[in-house]
């Protein structure tokens, strides 16, 4: 197996096993950072894993006043489904409960994309007949008449086929070093376009496996990295000197930007005194993707 | 991009309906073959050679100089392209089109656009009557597209109009809006009297003063989220020296209207807040 190192941090040889999703765009504007950021946040919510939140959702960055359709501060969020279908309902609740819940807020479309869902199309009927729309620049707009004036959402919002579950895992010789490369990974890759890290503050503390030893659960501990499981699971995964690590899952709008934001990952932890760096994969059995560190590192 | 030059070597005598002068229509054509194009003087046949010197083939991008006041309908059903009119042009510019791009140089006199459904054209100087209205005994003006006139223009602008943005950079007469169906409408100068008589559904929105109708009811004072997508699009679009900061974060008084149809209309004027 060949090595790799860069600076002390080993990276091992081996791959992040990613799988296919869909992905919308949701640019959040309102009269100040502060409601755009309340908005995001509760629309963010619970929304880390779909394997209970059939959701993966995390803000992509702030969005300047100027390059918001209505010239005030945005905040631009992504979310992931499993499938094309699943994607159109949960914006609409999303949009539905957290945004136009949320005081001087607007919900538009950030993704260009052929393939579009209904969005404002429905959640127009909260308007209970009185909504209006508007084509603006060939967008459809609908104007919902609410308590404090006006809700606007956009009529369609772009999907597009997308990856999710990129990841790396980052082992440390203990908590605290292993918890500040993965806090620096995270931020690092936070920064790439086209992403978002769906756990909070994209840091897993506790990464999971596929499957348990009990029928109802469709996944469970990652028992080969818990420390305290090291003599107990069979497993010769982790060695002796790693105390502690953390997962980051990625997930991203293509291959490419996922690759990218590992690769920053990569660096950012190692350069914080990591001890391996390693990904999750299934065998290659079950992703449509892999991403090989080695590969994404050259 | 490759360009179509017609340059009027001739004025037409009374009204030249010239609807061949149109990106579809040239399309591919030589100079030759432009310029044998039928045109009707009055009620006469003539070809576009006649009033035109015609340089280079038929291009989706085409300039026409000249003093066109007199020649209509040019644009007549263009779904794409564009006609750049370095002057002043006749009635009709832009009827029925569905696409592309008109820019007038000049003034237009009346019926812009008329039974337009996609595109947009602009006028950089006043046009006349029933800017995007409908023709006499129609039930609607324009179903789509954008008018944008930097100038004044005369009475009933949008009148019938069902879908589409008309802008005015200037004043605008009497009955704007008459009998509007739905569409947006924004004047930055002042309106006539009976501003949105009639009207089923739509916006107005007034940077000036308007008469407001008795059939109209005050609603509120507020900040329409919706005009500013509208004003920062105009602005885009060289109205920024008639659409500042204030206009688009200031406050607008809504009344709604016209109580003697559905009363889903508004007109929203400009507080000055």
């Amino acid at each position: 197996m060949k090595v790799m190192r860069i600076k002390k941090t080993e990276i091992t040889d081996t791959f992040a096993e990613a799988f296919g999703m869909w992905g919308a765009r949701v640019v959040i504007t309102a009269d100040t950072k502060q409601w755009a950021r309340a908005a995001a946040a509760s629309m963010t919510g619970f929304a880390t894993s779909v394997i209970r939140c059939k959701l993966e959702a995390a803000v992509e960055c702030e969005v300047p006043p100027e390059a918001t359709p209505d010239r005030r501060p945005g905040v631009s969020v992504l979310l992931f489904t499993m499938s094309s279908k699943a994607i159109a309902g949960q914006l609409i609740d999303r949009i539905g409960q957290c945004v136009m819940t949320c005081p001087t807020t607007a919900a538009y479309n950030g993704l260009e994309s052929e393939k579009t869902v209904s969005v404002g199309g429905k959640l127009r009927f909260f308007g209970d007949g009185y909504q209006i729309s508007k084509l603006i620049d060939g967008r459809r707009m609908w104007r919902i008449p609410v308590m404090e004036g006006e809700f606007i959402v956009e009529e369609s919002f772009g999907i597009q086929p997308a990856v999710g579950g990129g990841n790396l895992i980052i082992l440390g010789t203990s908590q605290r070093i292993a918890l500040r490369a993965a806090t620096a990974a995270s931020n690092a890759m936070r920064e790439v376009a086209g992403v978002f890290l769906p756990f909070p503050q994209g840091v897993v503390g506790s990464g999971s496996k596929v499957g348990s030893r009990y029928k109802s659960m469709i996944a469970s501990t990652n028992d080969r990295y818990c420390p305290t499981l090291r003599s107990i699971s069979g497993q010769e995964t982790l060695p002796e000197n790693v105390a502690a690590g953390y997962e980051i899952v990625v997930d991203g709008l293509n291959e490419e930007v996922v690759k990218q934001a590992m690769r920053r990952g990569i660096h950012a932890a190692a350069s914080r005194g990591t001890l391996i760096i390693t990904a999750g994969n299934y065998g290659g059995e079950l992703g449509k993707y892999k991403f090989h560190l080695h590969d994404i590192l050259k | 991009m490759s360009t179509t030059l017609l340059h009027m070597h001739t004025e037409p005598q009374v009204p030249l309906e010239a609807e061949t002068l149109s990106p579809a229509s040239i399309a591919g054509l030589s100079e030759l073959g432009i310029e044998h194009l039928q045109v009707m003087h009055g009620n006469v046949k003539a070809k576009v050679g006649d009033f035109f010197k015609v340089t280079g083939r038929g291009t989706p991008d085409i300039h026409i100089e000249g003093d066109l006041s007199r020649v209509k309908m040019i644009g007549a059903g263009m779904a794409e392209g564009r006609v750049i009119i370095e002057g002043n042009v006749g009635m009709h510019v832009g009827i029925g089109m569905s696409g592309g791009e008109i820019l007038v140089k000049g003034d237009a006199t009346d019926w812009v656009g008329p039974e337009m459904s996609g595109g947009r054209i602009t006028v950089f100087g006043d046009a006349g009557h029933m800017v995007g209205g409908a023709f006499r005994g129609q039930s609607t003006g324009i179903t789509g597209g954008e008018i944008f006139i930097h100038g004044n223009v005369k009475n009933e602008v949008g009148n019938s109009m069902r879908r589409g943005f008309i802008a005015i950079g200037g004043d605008a007469g009497d009955f704007t809006a008459v009998s509007m169906r739905a569409g947006t409408i924004v004047v930055m100068g002042n309106t006539g009297v009976r501003t949105g008589a009639g009207m089923v559904r739509g916006t107005v929105a007034c940077f000036g003063e308007s008469q407001i109708l008795p059939s109209f009811e005050y609603s509120c004072r507020y900040q329409p989220l919706f005009l500013r997508l509208y004003l920062i699009r105009l602005q885009e679009h060289g109205f920024g020296e008639k659409i500042t900061d204030k206009h688009i974060n200031g406050k607008y008084d809504r009344y709604s209207g016209d109580a003697v149809e559905l009363n889903r209309g508004e007109i929203l004027l400009f507080s000055g807040q």
